[in-house]
């Protein structure tokens, strides 16, 4: 007889998760915020305080034995980071502070240099506001025009519109978020890229959602720039790339100026480093760079496959208990979605909801998340939002459930 | 943290059925008040006549604990003069915001004192007393 070996070992998750341990008003914490930000595993925390405590030198300075411990230890985290997302070659992915950052880079370079009066980027109407005001602030320099691509009621994209736009003409850039994290809407972003290209447009897809719940190939879907962002996959807050295609990143001005971005300084003017130095001036965030390379090598060893498959169970699951709950209404409904419970309470507003639910433990995030433009669009003002990661478990669904029907009770 | 203190029943009341919640087309007197951490938004218009509040009203949506406090700020502030009405404002953002104990009767507002509980409920309860300052400073103050 065959053995099935697919169980998902979640108690063996948890504990490594010394966050995950702790009581709040009196009831175990049922974290349900992830998508806000994940927790760390200990091998994160770990790989930041062995930065801290003993490699702790300035990178790509010193010729002294921890100066480069702390650059090889710099180096090899940006070829973790380019392993992951299948990058051509490591000097591809640019550090940045994060997924924000990240778009900054690409709309003040790229967009500066790339962007004239009349020419439109387009952004996805569920984008984050991370990749709607960098690009209008560039239109304003430029004379560009930002102009939003439709959404459904699920929502998904309207990509017949797109493809009609981009037929029109005058596109440069194409923006949209891999995974949406107001209602969990996974894009079809290969077939955006593929639509782009046709119509010699480029494509920058916001990763920060997507990169802990869905495998990114960087080449096979075609994406020229991808940002991320490492506190949504288990890393350090403050700490994030920029995947850029070479040849775009390579014929980029710099955005920003400092030391280790130089090749020779004088008065009479500077040239600039190769890649990626040329984009990451000043000392870098290196411990929260290491903690990023040691949540994507947790998240490989943990079995990237299986934590999908263990969060997708869950996130039907949670759906199916969320649906029973008397007058709750789940926002986002895309045939295709990643570890996101969106809803609205007909009672009560969602602050009111997540301060009851916090009362029970269960942390929830509550608001427009960012994403004033998507909530105007499906007509709420807010929702209260439940996230899933590689931790959750169907006791914290047990937990928000018993949450709600409190809810449901106090504004009955 | 006491649930029972935050929403006390006339709370859940003014939230369910908010009074003056309405335009006011002959308004003098208006400013928005808007929460950008949760997108909550209120409009609160007034009318002012010879000093004196003669009609306070407001529109806009949020949670409970904004929806009550601003159906109560107008039904409060409604006949007084403007002087009593900044007064009122400065009274009842120190004792929400647990400064100081409530000086002298805060009336049915004392029922919104529940949520020096709970600190990030606190701008839920002072968004349309906001508003109403910066109506009552406006230009046509």
């Amino acid at each position: 007889m065959r053995t099935v070996t697919t169980l998902y070992d979640l108690r063996a998750v948890r504990a490594e998760f010394p966050a995950l341990g702790q009581e709040v008003h009196g009831r175990r914490l049922a974290y349900l915020d992830s998508a806000a930000t994940t927790q760390r595993p200990r091998a994160v925390i770990d790989a930041v305080a062995r930065m801290m405590g003993e490699d702790n030198a300035n990178v790509h300075r010193g010729v002294h034995a921890l100066s480069q411990r702390a650059t090889d230890a710099y180096d090899q985290a940006r070829s973790t980071v380019a392993r992951f997302v299948n990058a051509a070659r490591d000097e591809e992915v640019v550090f940045a502070k994060g997924c924000t950052e990240a778009v900054n880079l690409v709309a003040h370079s790229w967009g500066r240099a790339n962007l004239r009066p009349g020419e439109a980027v387009l952004l996805s109407a569920m984008e984050h506001h991370a990749n709607i005001v960098p690009w209008q602030m560039v239109a304003e320099a430029t004379g560009a025009q930002v102009e939003p691509i439709p959404v459904t009621d699920e929502p998904t994209l309207d990509l017949d519109w797109l493809e009609i736009r981009l037929r029109q003409g005058g596109v440069k850039m194409v923006g949209v978020k891999h995974v949406c994290n107001a209602t969990g809407t996974v894009n079809p972003v290969g077939e955006m890229a593929r639509l782009a290209h046709q119509h010699g447009a480029l494509i920058l897809v916001d990763g920060a959602q997507a990169l802990a719940h869905e495998p990114v190939d960087v080449q096979a879907l075609g994406a020229d720039f991808y940002a991320m962002s490492a506190h949504k996959v288990y890393g350090p807050m403050g700490a994030g790339a920029l995947y850029g295609r070479h040849d775009l990143l390579k014929a980029m001005p710099p955005w920003q100026g400092g030391g280790d971005m130089i090749r020779t300084v004088s008065f009479e003017g500077s040239t600039f480093g190769g890649l990626p130095n040329k984009f990451e001036p000043g000392t870098p965030n290196v411990p929260g760079v290491v903690g990023f390379a040691a949540a994507l090598d947790w998240l490989v060893a943990t079995g990237l496959q299986a934590v999908r498959e263990h969060e997708e169970g869950l996130r039907r699951q949670a759906t199916q208990r969320l649906e029973a709950v008397h007058g709750l209404r789940i926002v986002g409904t895309a045939p295709g979605k990643a570890g996101v419970l969106s809803f609205v309470m007909e009672q009560a507003h969602p602050h009111d909801v997540g301060t009851i639910l916090d009362l029970h433990g269960v942390a929830v995030r509550t608001g427009h998340h960012c994403c004033m433009p998507l909530m105007d669009r499906l007509g709420v003002p807010a929702t209260t939002r439940a996230s899933l990661a590689a931790y959750s478990g169907e006791d914290d669904i047990d937990q928000l459930v018993e949450g709600l029907e409190h809810v449901a009770r106090v504004f009955a | 943290m006491n649930l029972d203190d935050l929403y006390q029943e006339i709370i859940l009341d003014h939230g369910r059925k908010p009074r003056n919640h309405r335009e006011m087309p002959d308004a003098t007197h208006g400013a928005e008040g808007f929460n950008p951490m949760c997108g909550d938004r209120i409009k609160l218009t007034l009318r002012v006549a010879d000093g004196r509040i003669e009609d306070a009203a407001f529109t806009g949506c949020g949670c409970a604990i904004s929806q009550a406090s601003a159906s109560m700020l107008t039904q409060a502030v409604k006949g007084q003069s403007v002087g009593q009405a900044e007064d009122l404002f400065s009274r009842f953002h120190r004792a929400v915001t647990g400064k100081d104990a409530p000086e002298g009767d805060l009336g049915c507002l004392e029922a919104l004192l529940g949520v020096q509980q709970f600190p990030n409920r606190v701008k839920c309860a002072t968004l349309a007393w906001h508003a109403m300052r910066e109506a009552l400073e406006g230009p046509d103050a």
